[in-house]
């Protein structure tokens, strides 16, 4: 690694239902400053427990976990939370508040004045690509489930964090959706100079998006490193994941004639 | 008939300012007071399933105690607690009215607020929980702007459940001494006034929909972030709460106030009573549909200046006496012990309600029955009816000792039904009250008790420690004493018992003025 990590995992275990389920089994993982980390896994990979570790939603049964250098177990939860963006699996917006009330919760739980929020809203509201003045007073449910993602990007990013945690955000998106939010997003990450750990099941997603890939299964890290890294894996899960966006990739390129894009 | 020109109407009316008062002032003071129990104890207990269960569980029994039992609870239990803080404070305060019904209510009104916050709130979705966790929410942040907001149309729809129940159930808060709509329920059930039952029942049905549909505007103010229907929803219940303090404000603080029993005659009495003190320049409040105990113990504190008891109720009752003693010597005494009280007994009316065997005058002629030894050879071919309590109260063996009493058969009936069954040969003496209007409407007999083994059942004007020396009131009550005979009293129950204009127990008190004043 160049520069120190900004998450570092070290040895870390974490076990549910008084240990009869291990959801993470001594992992060790680091994510460096800037850097965009996707982690892929099924479901029951203990994936999404590794993220919540980060952030102290889950506390950790053995190993450290720094987050900009501190172990946290160190850091109040509650101001760590507020340092961390957190992006919710299908937005997991607050349905009683508007767009603008749910991008400057953090913000507003801090103690920021009105206006401040009020303007960041707005910056926000840019950022993510969404018309500040039909947007800015609706309520989630009178947005499309792209728009929510959007707001739900913008609240994560609300209180200027430099890390951003990412739960399946674009999983129930439609493609074209999907495939636009994915490519802002990874701009934004790029321009902000943020950190980014991403969540999801679909490996063709991850090597679009990702600097580097980590992969989960059973609680384990099996591997992890860049797409090209990945592709030199010697193991069967690792590979049988990559097969899939390797022959859908062939697939398409024999489906679609190079010139029809247009 | 003509409703509008119903002189019963216009005297609903006329009550209504003080009884809507009193109504919303007792129910919605329990509200208030059972939200600010409930609601914590129901976000309490939100993660705790023991704590919950246990709430749940006791707010459901609380809630299978009949209203009336509730209420009458706590009238004994807050007389036990004044006394308590009297002896060890120094402090004491009144167990009569407004606190009893206040606490009664507010525990009556708990369960629907306590179950509906709580499943308000569990009902929140779970991925919003950790996404105010997420967002760096504190628990109270969370709870304060995430959970209770949500939760709050399911917690309104429990409140607005609570506000129903407890205006309607503040009804049944009259007989503790609490003026409510009840007022107009239990006076008209007694008196078979219709009209002013009818009137009670719509005007706590009016009440309850207008404060519902108060509710439901703050809710919709809330849930729509629409300030001004918030704002219309809150300043109508206020509106409602100033309306009804004004009156108690501007009411005169030395007015007297009259208690009256459950039953008619007491009704009579208290209007009349009541009719003097405002002849003599005094103002006057009665509390009426009192509790037999109730009654007592509210003089005995100074909650009720006066009222009319029968001496052989005390002497049994409220003194435990089960031996009998002829008439002016049971008062003397009844009047040394009421003085010990500090309870003056000023005099009596002049007439007796006692327990008196009855039958119809043609039958009695017939037979030569005049007194009850008459009766006594007859009585083995003969049945009697009496109340529920009758043939187990020590008149009853008093009766039989005294005389060998014995009869074929005996029944327990309502008292109205009573007085026509023996009128119609179903049984043939009856265990009456002596001053019942229906002894004359039937044509009945009370049969002389020459052995005195029934006590006497004078009626006696009781008052208050604290008018003990209260000159103006015993002389306005004077012209009534020794003046009103069983005759008269009769023929006033009787007018008051019809289903008239002129039986208002205010009409009949007039008429029973009339007829007694003049002596």
């Amino acid at each position: 690694m160049p520069t120190t990590p900004l998450i570092a995992y070290a040895r870390v275990a974490k076990t549910f239902d008084d240990g009869r389920v291990l959801a993470v089994d001594d992992v060790s993982l680091d994510v460096a400053e800037g850097e965009f980390l996707a982690i892929v896994g099924g479901s029951g990979s203990g994936k999404t427990t590794l993220l919540r570790l980060a952030n102290r939603l889950i506390e950790a049964d053995t190993g450290t976990i720094t987050v900009e250098g501190e172990d946290v177990r160190n850091v109040d939860p509650i101001l760590l939370r507020r340092r961390i963006g957190y992006v919710f699996q299908s937005g997991g917006l607050f349905p009683h508040l508007t767009v603008a009330g749910n991008i400057g919760i953090t913000p507003k739980l801090t103690g920021t004045p009105p206006e401040e929020i009020s303007a960041r809203v707005d910056e926000l509201l840019d950022l993510v690509r969404l018309d500040r003045a039909p947007y800015r007073d609706r309520l989630p449910h009178e947005l499309s489930g792209g728009q929510r993602q959007r707001v739900g990007v913008a609240r994560a990013l609300a209180a200027r964090p430099r890390i951003v945690l990412m739960d399946e955000p674009f999983g129930a998106l439609d493609p074209l959706t999907r495939d636009a939010l994915g490519d802002d997003y990874r701009e934004l990450h790029k321009k902000l100079g943020l950190t980014t750990v991403m969540i999801t099941h679909d490996m063709t997603e991850a090597i679009l998006l990702a600097d580097r890939i980590a992969v989960m299964r059973g609680g384990k890290l099996l591997a992890q490193g860049t797409p090209t890294e990945l592709s030199s894996s010697d193991d069967a899960y690792v590979g049988e994941l990559l097969r899939t966006p390797r022959r859908q990739a062939e697939r398409l390129g024999v489906l679609l004639p190079q010139d029809g894009a247009a | 008939m003509n409703m509008s020109a119903d002189p019963r109407l216009a005297e609903a009316w006329g009550h209504l300012p003080d009884y809507l008062g009193s109504h919303v002032r007792v129910s919605l003071a329990a509200l208030a007071l059972g939200l600010l129990v409930s609601l914590p104890l129901a976000i309490l207990a939100r993660h705790r399933p023991v704590l919950r269960g246990a709430l749940l569980g006791l707010a459901s029994i609380v809630q299978t105690v009949p209203g009336l039992a509730l209420l009458a609870l706590f009238y004994p239990l807050l007389l036990a607690l004044a006394a308590l803080s009297l002896s060890w404070f120094g402090v004491s305060f009144s167990a009569f009215g407004f606190l009893p019904a206040v606490l009664a209510l507010a525990l009556y009104s708990m369960l629907p607020v306590l179950r509906n916050t709580i499943t308000g709130l569990q009902g929140v979705d779970a991925a919003i929980l950790e996404a105010a966790q997420g967002v760096g929410m504190t628990p109270r942040q969370s709870l304060f702007t995430v959970e209770l907001p949500l939760a709050l149309p399911v917690m309104m729809a429990g409140i607005r459940t609570a506000a129903v129940w407890v205006i309607g159930t503040a009804t049944l808060s009259t007989p503790i001494g609490q003026t409510s709509f009840g007022n107009y329920i239990f006076a008209g059930l007694q008196t078979q006034n219709w009209v002013f039952v009818l009137f009670g029942c719509v005007a706590a049905a009016v009440l309850a929909l207008a404060v519902d549909q108060l509710l439901a505007l703050i809710e919709s103010g809330l849930r729509n972030r629409s300030r001004l229907r918030a704002i219309l929803g809150g300043a109508g219940i206020a509106a409602l709460v100033v309306a009804t303090l004004a009156p108690a404000m501007t009411r005169p603080q030395t007015s007297y106030v009259i208690g009256a029993k459950t039953f008619t005659e007491q009704y009579v009495l208290s209007a009349l009573i009541g009719q003097r003190l405002k002849a003599a320049g005094h103002s006057a409040t009665t509390r009426e549909g009192l509790g037999s105990n109730v009654i007592f113990e509210a003089l005995k504190a100074g909650d009720i200046d006066v009222y009319v008891d029968y001496s052989g109720t005390l002497w049994a009752n409220q003194f435990q006496r089960n031996d009998i003693r002829p008439r002016q010597e049971l008062l003397a005494e009844l009047k040394t012990m009421l003085a010990k009280q500090n309870i003056t007994l000023l005099g009596e009316l002049g007439f007796e309600n006692a327990y008196a065997l009855v039958m119809p005058r043609q039958r009695a002629e017939q037979l030569g029955i005049r007194t009850i030894n008459d009766l006594v050879a007859r009585a083995p071919n003969m049945t009697i009816a009496g109340d529920y309590e009758f043939f187990s109260r020590p008149e009853w063996t008093a009766l039989r000792k005294a005389y060998g009493l014995s009869f074929r058969g005996q029944r327990q009936m309502q008292p109205d039904f009573m007085y026509a069954a023996v009128a119609s040969g179903e049984v043939d003496v009856i265990a009456g009250y002596t001053s019942d209007g229906l002894i004359a409407k039937y044509d009945l007999v009370t049969l002389g008790d020459v052995r005195h083994a029934i006590p006497p059942y004078d009626a006696i004007v009781l008052l208050a420690p604290k008018r003990a020396d209260d000159d103006g009131l015993q002389k306005a009550l004077a012209p009534l004493l020794g003046k009103i005979d069983i005759a008269t009293m009769r023929e006033a129950n009787l007018r008051a018992a019809g289903n008239d204009a002129a039986s208002s127990p205010d009409a009949v008190a007039q008429w029973l003025w009339e007829k007694v004043g003049k002596k």
